[in-house]
């Protein structure tokens, strides 16, 4: 258990390590900038004194490094600053209090969706790779790569296109309110979670089956089988064991792609979660929110992956037998 | 007059390229055919675009969203513009842009990949950190957030869209090259005294080729994915070029009118994307026999 518990720990060490260089990389883009951003802003013809104001205003006229240690201790509570947006009005809003509906909606769809499209991709993988080159194998392989390569928004508007425009079952945009009651929340999200559902399943099932197919060649399920052992017993008594670490593996990854899909479909069903944040922020230059989903995204995406190491590693029973 | 019995040594032991191609492609599957077709096709559409084209890609033409007629296939865009006409130079802008983008790519992440696995000093060590770290990012998050900051224009497009798919390459191109750098062949051109370049180009490359070819049509249709992705949410290629991904969020207020032509740049792109992915996965099965294996 020791040595299991040592590699968690260095794996978690690692984990942490990257997200504060992550954090450090996507804050200094604005230090990048040539010519700085107060002069990009303002334009051409904006004088010293304007630039300078500006920068005083938004305490770009402190060291960089200081600027990041107040930045960084402030998102560890929480607190991700000031937004850009209405600077020159009296309404200064905290980039907080902007993100926090916008993540509530977004983690409700990604939610929905990992509930219906876990199960559904897990069994599909699973019966593929058990009848592996029969003809349900080949259709769900192509239907799959075909869904891979399309891209999210024309999946998106071919379903709204059918089922919300032609026959009208759902509905076509997503508009939802912190007022909205909990079933009409869902319902109205029914349409982009089946989007991403559709598109996480075809990686998920391809994964699942590769993974599963490689488990099933390896020499130890053969002498199983040779001995004579029942299918289910080789399955459950042999299989599965080493089958929690791949799972857990595609599972994990593939949540953490949702994180890149969601931008797309929410701005496509117009639901007013972080993505479509994050795009209505860059069109506007909002820089502080756009660090802010950033980093939100970038964390949860290498959040996921750590767990899902840390499970592979957990789940190994080899490493709980050290020699 | 008879023909002479050709002399027995004669015989050509190796076959030229042509050969070797046509042997190839006849044992192609289906899929693939289907996927070369659709290559050749968009290929030659974005080469004589001009010719093909029944209109000039920016001049309007007709009203403002005109149903499809015989004069304009597929209708007309917002400020009346032929759709028609833009999807075929759509083709070219996005395709071009897109191939440029990964060239620039491989350019950066082969050479610093094989660079990085033949001297593994402090190099290597430097940008494999520095790559594990770049690819924790989502690149569409990441190119949006760089986006934002540093203005729309194309050449920033392509730019940062090439240097963070370039880590991918990269990691690849590392990967295998090191695997061949420590074979037996690799010590003994050392050992009779070949230069650094001999080795690289003649030992090397040849043998880290197959994965990098397939590679580059599976980082072709992300790059194209992601470029139409941004171009989608209006931060990618600017208007008035012509272009697949902008073309559909011009137009996107027309499904609900129950009208299909936001859905014919999107399908233009899909059908692309699912072509290459066809090939290279056959190529994949071809060159390694690493996909499937029993």
């Amino acid at each position: 258990m020791n040595s299991v518990l040592r590699t968690v720990m260095q794996r978690l060490g690692l984990g942490l390590l990257t997200l504060l260089a992550v954090s450090v990389i996507i804050f200094s883009t604005l230090e990048f900038l040539p010519g700085g951003y107060a002069e990009n802003i303002l334009g051409q013809g904006a004088t010293k004194e304007n630039v300078a104001n500006f920068n005083k205003e938004l305490g770009l006229d402190r060291p960089a490094t200081v600027r990041y240690v107040e930045w960084i201790t402030g998102v560890v509570q929480g607190d991700f600053g000031n937004s850009y947006s209405g600077l020159n009005g009296k309404i200064k809003r905290s980039v907080s209090s902007v993100i926090a509906p916008r993540f509530y909606n977004t983690f409700f769809l990604a939610a929905m969706t990992a509930i219906v499209a876990v199960p559904i991709a897990l069994a599909l993988g699973l019966l593929a790779a058990l009848y592996r080159n029969s003809w349900f194998d080949r259709t769900v392989n192509a239907l799959t790569l075909t869904t891979i390569a399309s891209p999210e928004f024309f999946v998106a508007y071919l379903l709204m296109y059918f089922f919300a425009i032609k026959n009208r079952w759902f509905y076509s945009l997503s508009t939802v309110d912190v007022n909205t009651p909990f079933w009409e929340h869902v319902s109205r999200g029914l349409l982009p979670a089946l989007t991403l559902t559709l598109v996480i399943i075809a990686h998920m099932m391809r994964m699942t089956r590769a993974s599963i197919i490689s488990l099933l060649s390896s020499p130890y399920i053969e002498m199983a089988r040779l001995k004579g052992l029942t299918p289910s017993q080789v399955i459950l008594k042999h299989a599965l064991p080493n089958a929690w670490a791949p799972i857990a593996t595609v599972i994990a990854f593939n949540l953490a792609y949702l994180v890149v899909g969601v931008v797309v479909v929410e701005v496509v069903f117009v639901y007013p979660g972080i993505g479509q944040l994050m795009v209505d922020s860059v069109s506007t230059r909002d820089m502080p929110v756009v660090q802010a989903c950033a980093l939100i995204f970038a964390a949860t995406y290498i959040l996921l992956n750590l767990l899902a190491d840390i499970v592979a590693i957990i789940t190994n029973p080899r490493l709980l037998h050290p020699k | 007059m008879t023909t002479e019995p050709q002399d027995i040594r004669s015989i050509r032991t190796r076959r030229s390229f042509i050969d070797n191609a046509r042997r190839l492609l006849k044992t192609a599957p289906i899929s693939a055919w289907f996927g070369m077709v659709i290559i050749a096709f968009y290929l030659f559409i974005a080469v004589f675009a001009p010719l093909l084209a029944p209109y000039s890609e920016s001049a309007a033409i007709g009203k403002a969203y005109e149903q499809p007629s015989l004069a304009h296939w597929f209708g007309t865009d917002q400020i009346g513009r032929d759709v028609l006409s833009r999807v075929m130079y759509g083709a070219r802008n996005t395709i071009g842009i897109a191939l440029l983008t990964v060239m620039i790519s491989f350019t950066i992440g082969g050479v610093l990949g094989v660079y990085a696995a033949v001297t593994r000093g402090w190099l290597d060590q430097i940008l494999s950190r520095l790559v594990d770290i770049l690819m924790s990012i989502p690149v569409l998050i990441f190119s949006l957030m760089l986006l934002a900051m540093f203005g729309k224009e194309l050449y920033n497009l392509i730019l940062i869209l090439a240097v963070l798919d370039s880590t991918r390459v990269y990691r690849l191109a590392r990967n295998t090259a090191l695997s061949v750098a420590v074979q037996d062949f690799v010590e003994a051109a050392r050992l009779r005294g070949e230069k650094l370049p001999w080795i690289v180009l003649r030992e090397i490359v040849p043998n880290i080729l197959p994965p990098l070819i397939a590679e580059f049509g599976l980082r072709f249709c992300f790059v194209f994915l992601t470029i139409s992705a941004l171009s989608f949410l209006g931060v990618g290629i600017q208007p008035p070029t012509a272009d697949w991904g902008s073309m559909v969020a011009e137009s996107k207020t027309l499904i609900t009118y129950g009208r299909i032509q936001p859905l014919i740049p999107a399908a233009s792109i899909a059908l692309l994307t699912v072509a290459v992915n066809f090939v290279v996965d056959w190529f994949l099965q071809k060159t390694s026999g690493l996909r499937d294996e029993k």
